[in-house]
């Protein structure tokens, strides 16, 4: 545990201080962008559009398909599927608290855990928000790295895991080091013989992939209509996913606190 | 005659400037919305067809959206490149593009259950108004907060829907600089975009 958390150490001191991590690749610059949103740059946005296509089209061979027929499954049996998952999940949610420095947070998310684990029979149901403990946002290691300053770095697209930035690409690999579940799974699966040390994560990735169901089981409308109604729909994922970043590492629901008027403000002219 | 002729009048007073009055929104930017929200539930309602709910979204969206407004800022810097001329070419494409848009998006609710719940003044020309759209068997409940223009405080319009914390309108305005980015800075490919957009 105490060689994982060094390598963390290590990898967060390596994205504060190399280039790779500064704020736009120079190829707006390069374009003579008018952009004044701030958005990031792209990596290599041709081969993160093909990315993103390969992407698509896997959503409506597999993901799509599979999020409808758990759609079908009755809602009661859905909730309690995504209450168990979210339960889970915020154990990561807690590591990132504590590296936050965020104690209030951390002492919500460990007492909602305690309690859902144990009145809420695993997680199943939700007895903490009744009982006053209202759910917060979910957080990971990208965010902690917003949190910590590090910049967003170049936009690309990975296969399969979607939108990302080099930011949130290495919060993806902090992650799996930071995620208690992770630890237990693997574990359990190195001792129990199933797999070995270079691969034993078949539980792991059955719960995220549970995770990654419910949330686009929960979406079928929303990004069909957004599909439908974009003129550019890679760059529109493109833009929600990094607002919807700048949100999670602000830990604000205000949008007056996340959104800036000054960008309103040129249009007064 | 002259009994028939005022009987005319009473009926012209019910028939035409009653129902007229419906169109009124309130100056209150928390009231305005709910008044939108009401209007649009009536026009969302299973049984009225597609075409109609079209119509009457347009009509809604033509009153209470600044639609010119979100087209400027829709082209961010490069509205400042167009002539007069390419600007109101611009104008006519947008309108068109958001109308089909706005109506799109919005018919795919039927009945939708929206609670109007606070309004926070950002400053003089805006107040943000929250909202919650209730969920369904198939829907999670959704935040909507409309960012309402209050410059003319008799006369309230709609600029943004922010979702969930997302801004439509900036994502709109990121989808036009990704067009026009990826097409060199030609302005025109976008106007051929949105076209195509209207047309399909």
């Amino acid at each position: 545990m105490i060689k994982k958390i060094f390598y963390i150490t290590i990898l967060a001191f390596f994205l504060q201080t190399s280039p790779i991590i500064a704020g736009s690749t120079g190829s707006e610059n390069l374009k003579g962008s008018k952009r004044t949103s701030g958005a990031a740059g792209e990596c290599f946005e041709g081969t993160s559009r093909a990315v993103f296509n390969f992407n698509l089209a896997l959503d409506k061979a597999i993901f799509k398909p599979v999020a409808k027929g758990y759609r079908a499954i009755p809602l009661p049996i859905r909730k309690s599927t995504g209450n168990f998952v979210g339960n889970l999940r915020s154990l990561l949610t807690l590591s990132n608290n504590v590296l936050q420095g965020d104690f209030s947070g951390a002492g919500n998310t460990l007492g909602r855990f305690a309690i859902n684990s144990t009145a809420g029979i695993l997680g199943v149901f939700d007895p903490a928000t009744r009982l006053g403990l209202a759910k917060r946002g979910k957080e990971d290691f990208g965010q902690t790295l917003g949190v910590w300053g590090t910049e967003t770095g170049c936009y690309f697209v990975l296969p399969v895991l979607g939108p990302t930035t080099v930011r949130d690409a290495f919060g993806k690999v902090g992650n799996v080091f930071l995620d208690p579940v992770y630890q237990v799974t693997h574990n359990t699966e190195v001792d129990g013989g199933i797999g070995n040390e270079s691969y034993s994560e078949h539980n792991y990735f059955i719960y995220r992939g549970a995770g990654s169901v419910d949330f686009r089981a929960n979406n079928i409308e929303s990004i069909d209509s957004l599909e439908k109604n974009s003129i550019d729909f890679y760059a529109s994922v493109k833009s929600l996913y990094l607002q919807d970043r700048i949100k999670k590492i602000s830990n604000s629901n205000s949008p007056i606190e996340t959104k800036s008027d000054n960008d309103w403000e040129e249009i007064e002219d | 005659m002259k009994k028939n002729f005022f009987g005319f009048l009473f009926l012209l007073f019910f028939v035409v400037i009653i129902p007229g009055k419906s169109d009124a929104y309130s100056s209150d930017p928390k009231e305005f919305i709910s008044n939108i929200v009401d209007e649009a539930k009536k026009i969302l309602v299973e049984s009225n067809t597609k075409e109609f709910k079209t119509k009457k979204l347009s009509e809604m969206a033509l009153k209470v959206v600044d639609i010119k407004g979100i087209g400027f800022y829709s082209l961010g810097g490069y509205r400042k490149d167009l002539s007069d001329a390419q600007l109101k070419e611009y104008m006519v494409l947008f309108e068109k593009y958001f109308l089909k848009s706005f109506t799109s998006r919005l018919s795919d609710y039927s009945d939708p259950k929206i609670d109007v719940l606070q309004a926070d003044v950002i400053n003089p020309k805006y107040t943000m108004v929250k909202s919650l759209l209730q969920g369904t068997d198939k829907k999670p409940e959704v935040k909507i907060d409309w960012r309402v223009y209050t410059k003319n405080p008799e006369s309230p319009l709609i600029r943004d829907l922010i979702i969930e914390g997302l801004s439509l309108a900036k994502t709109q305005k990121e989808e036009f600089a990704s067009v026009i980015e990826n097409n060199n800075g030609d302005i025109t490919k976008l106007f051929i975009t949105l076209k195509e957009f209207v047309d399909k």
